[in-house]
């Protein structure tokens, strides 16, 4: 029984994943237009909202090509990487504080996440190599260059938020910001984190300013320039999971995740929260929250899509491994001085 | 460091813009065919051929617009008028007037060549499905316009663009221009 109850919240999960994707294309192509000052799609359904509709019919019935002289084997995989490791990051979110709300609870759910994301880095590389084309080869290089580098950053910004938390459960994290407010208002640095954070997150997904493994105006689209119909569509598909995987991550660890007013549960004698999972008004109110709080993160991501022009390579390595990564160690240190005075350890 | 003012800077103005164009009227769009751009009073579109107020068509059939059409998409055949029975003031007439259209690059020449302003570029951009003018569309020989497609009524062609008249009207309804 608790198999197919298991089975039943994988397929939810990876559904309502997978619900975003449509989303967030009319989403993106709506707000880049305003953006723009232009409309965006207007003319499929109310409001332009069925325009990813026609345009998942438009790329299935596309001609599916594999190049001459193509590595068919890697340029198979490559789609399937990127989209498994996107749709796995979404199994530990805590998207509400019941437990049917996650797939699963890993003790080290964050350090999961994070490794899942690294996996990701192949399906690029692998997929610039495999086409045959020294534009995506470029694209590929440039992309797996990119993301180790923007890694190091990431992880190190989030270890200072872990010298506060404690903890690499996502949903102890949320608990904890829900005993004691937001993790971005409990230290200064936590900004900091949170900021390094998000540079790192938006480069990792290889979007609008850091897309330099795309670049179209140089690269051609880059690592899959040729990749057509529905192994696109993966490609496409894993780019937007991915961002939700991090605006998810964004709003778990430093936002609070599923709380806010009208969510609120009692603490127990040692210092954990009753959840009471029979309160479905209360959790599907946690479920919004956490949802706000995400489709902020991802027109944050359109926002910036918008605004900024992309990154010159060698820009975007300075940045990266000359103010980033310095910046999340120094962070660190800060922080270990702010725990240690607040936890009294110079006083005692 | 200085980038990060620049940057919110640049935030800020996007998003204004975004804000004006959802909810406000700041969009540039011309959702085309429900709004038309107007066009400008020197527009070249398709051809008209104009007549004069007592009806009589201003062409004579002089072939000028042909010497002149750098295409070579005009063809006239001229024939003599008969006094009772005319078709056009002068001597001769435009029996045969026709404009290959899939040659035609709406240079304005023929208008330039015309001596009596019986050819104008009209302001109609839409060939295709403006009513009066249904079409194959399938065959090179649909695209030649014939002298009956481009006639038009008396005082119905082309305002000169320097006319003081249109001027006037234009002071009396400001959207006159708009759509012609």
């Amino acid at each position: 029984m608790s198999f197919i109850w298991m089975v039943v919240r994988v397929i939810v999960v990876f559904a309502v994943g997978m619900t975003f994707v449509p989303i967030l294309i009319w989403m993106e192509r709506k707000v880049v237009a305003g953006f723009q000052v232009r409309v965006g799609p207007n003319r499929v359904g109310p409001w332009g909202m069925a325009q990813p509709l026609a345009d998942a019919v438009k790329l299935m019935m596309k001609e599916d090509i594999t190049p001459a002289g193509a590595d068919k084997y890697l340029y198979y995989l490559a789609p399937i990487l990127s989209i498994v490791p996107a749709s796995l990051a979404l199994a530990v979110i805590p998207a509400g504080p019941t437990p049917w709300a996650r797939i699963t609870d890993l003790d080290h759910s964050l350090l999961y996440s994070l490794a899942l994301s690294s996996v990701s880095v192949y399906a690029v590389t692998l997929a610039g190599w495999s086409s045959n084309n020294k534009y995506s080869l470029m694209g590929g290089l440039r992309s797996s260059a990119q993301m180790i580098s923007y890694e190091l950053g990431m992880g190190l910004s989030i270890i200072a938020l872990l010298m506060l938390t404690q903890t690499l459960s996502l949903r102890q994290i949320v608990e904890q910001q829900h005993m004691y407010g937001w993790n971005i208002f409990r230290a200064p640095t936590v900004f900091i984190a949170f900021i390094v954070y998000m540079i790192c997150g938006i480069a990792e997904t290889n979007r609008a300013p850091f897309d330099l493994a795309e670049a179209e105006s140089e690269l051609v689209a880059g690592f899959h320039t040729e990749y057509s119909s529905f192994k696109f569509a993966i490609f496409f598909m894993s780019e937007y999971v991915n961002m939700v995987i991090v605006s998810a991550l964004a709003t778990t660890l430093f936002f609070g995740g599923w709380s806010g007013p009208g969510v609120s549960y009692p603490i127990d004698a040692t210092g954990h929260l009753q959840i009471d999972p029979t309160l479905i008004p209360m959790a599907l109110l946690g479920i919004v929250y956490f949802l706000i709080k995400v489709f902020f993160f991802l027109f944050l991501y359109m926002w910036l899509r918008a605004t900024l022009p992309r990154l010159r390579y060698d820009q975007l390595m300075n940045f990266g491994w000359k103010t980033l990564v310095p910046v999340s160690l120094a962070n660190i240190f800060i922080m270990g001085i702010y725990l240690a005075v607040h936890n009294g350890w110079f006083t005692s | 460091m200085k980038l990060v003012p620049a940057i919110v800077k640049g935030m800020g103005r996007t998003l204004k813009h975004a804000i004006g164009t959802t909810f406000g009227d700041e969009s540039i769009t011309v959702s085309y065919p429900e709004q038309e751009k107007p066009r400008p009073r020197r527009f070249r579109g398709r051809h008209i051929l104009n007549r004069y107020e007592n009806g009589l068509e201003k062409c004579i059939g002089c072939s000028l617009c042909a010497a002149a059409c750098p295409a070579d998409a005009i063809w006239v055949e001229a024939a003599e008028n008969d006094p009772q029975n005319r078709v056009s003031p002068g001597e001769r007439y435009a029996a045969r007037y026709e404009i290959n259209m899939l040659r035609c690059i709406f240079c304005g020449y023929c208008e330039e060549a015309c001596p009596t302003g019986a050819v104008q570029l009209g302001y109609d951009y839409k060939l295709i499905d403006e009513e009066g003018r249904q079409h194959n569309w399938q065959d090179r020989d649909d695209f030649i316009f014939t002298k009956e497609m481009m006639l038009v009524d008396p005082g119905k062609g082309k305002p000169d663009p320097l006319s003081e008249a249109l001027d006037e009207r234009l002071k009396q309804n400001p959207n006159h221009d708009r759509v012609w």
